[in-house]
């Protein structure tokens, strides 16, 4: 009986599938991204890009990488700065 | 020109044989000229679920071996007009043919066939690369469990960087009352996740354990759901506009106007 009443109220958010769903996405976020390597490496030379106009980075140690926390999938990315140019647009 | 199509999945047991044998079968009721290939060297499977493992002499290593003539290693069906098989070998393993000679394969066959569909073996190996390499079109197939999608994935990932464009997704047994109760993804789950346009949807059937035992395909069993999902798709695949089946067609509802004759 309490197994009927569930199944009408309330069912969505704890039904297996939604577990499975989000299970599934996290892991191909893992997946894909060591599928292609490639991808890693071209957002790490656009992040110097980008970076390098704002400051001295070191790019060698520079370290972009996918981390999986409770439910979330995050980018993160590791950038030694050496130095920070001055604004050049200060008199 | 015929066309060469891949039935691939990743994960085993998902169904690949059995989607080969009935895309084959539908597509030469339609009347095409059709070659099935078994690539699942050392594993063959495709000539007992058709029921043609009495007849084979040479096979799939014979032929790129240059042990005999592709002709010869074709098998007839003879149930249906038109319908070949090429199968596997038994005794050796995925090295013994390469992706030149499976190209090379396709070319000869494509000449001859209006269709040629490849069951490739499971996994990402030899077996794969050797499967799709002469392929013009890609099939996934999955079930609607999370190790099967996470496998078509890194498959379509794997067609793609093979420069294999557009695959297309069968969901293999599907269970309704599952997917209605929430306790098994549904279809538009599994697209979502995967990002590639479906082809089919394939409920889960127990006429197609009973006819497989038979070296039969459940695509000509004409009152099975699975059979028909099979015919839809085989239609799709020659270039129609077919709907898929709903949800409610396995109903209460359905099964009563089913047996009152409207179907």
């Amino acid at each position: 009986m309490l197994d009927f009443i569930t199944r009408i109220f309330g069912r969505e958010s704890n039904a297996s599938k939604n577990v499975a769903k989000e299970r599934l996405r996290l892991v191909l976020v893992h997946d894909r991204s060591s599928v292609s390597p490639q991808i890693l490496q071209d957002l790490k030379a656009d992040l110097i890009k980008v970076i390098s106009s704002y400051m001295e980075i070191d790019e060698e140690a520079l370290e972009v990488n996918f981390e999986n926390s409770e439910n979330q999938v995050a980018l993160i990315a590791n950038i030694p700065i050496k130095n920070v140019k001055r604004p050049a647009n200060v008199v | 020109m015929g066309e060469v199509i891949v039935v691939t999945s990743g994960k085993g047991g998902v169904g690949k044989t059995t989607t080969t044998a009935n895309l084959g079968t539908g597509l030469a009721q339609l009347g095409n000229k059709v070659a099935l290939v078994d690539a699942d060297i050392g594993l063959r499977n495709l000539d007992v679920v058709l029921g043609l493992e009495n007849r084979i002499v040479y096979d799939i290593t014979d032929v790129t071996g240059g042990h005999c003539r592709l002709r010869q290693a074709l098998i007839k069906d003879k149930r249906y007009e038109g319908l070949f098989l090429l199968p596997a070998a038994q005794t050796k393993d995925k090295t013994s043919v390469n992706p030149d000679q499976m190209k090379e394969l396709c070319g000869d066959l494509r000449q001859e066939f209006d269709y040629v569909i490849i069951d490739c073996p499971a996994g990402i190996e030899q077996g794969f690369k050797n499967a799709i390499a002469g392929a013009d079109r890609a099939v996934v197939v999955t079930t609607p469990e999370v190790s099967a999608v996470r496998d078509a994935d890194r498959i379509v990932g794997l067609l793609e960087a093979a420069e294999l464009r557009d695959p297309r997704l069968i969901v293999n047994r599907v269970r309704y009352k599952m997917v209605k109760a929430g306790d098994m993804m549904s279809i538009e789950d599994i697209i979502d996740i995967l990002a590639i346009d479906l082809l089919g949807v394939v409920p889960e059937d127990e006429m197609v354990v009973i006819t497989t035992n038979r070296g039969e395909a459940v695509i000509c069993d004409d009152r099975s759901r699975s059979g028909q999902a099979y015919r839809n798709i085989v239609r799709r695949i020659t270039g129609e506009q077919v709907p898929l089946l709903s949800l409610e067609e396995g109903g209460l509802m359905n099964r009563i106007r089913r047996m009152i004759g409207f179907k």
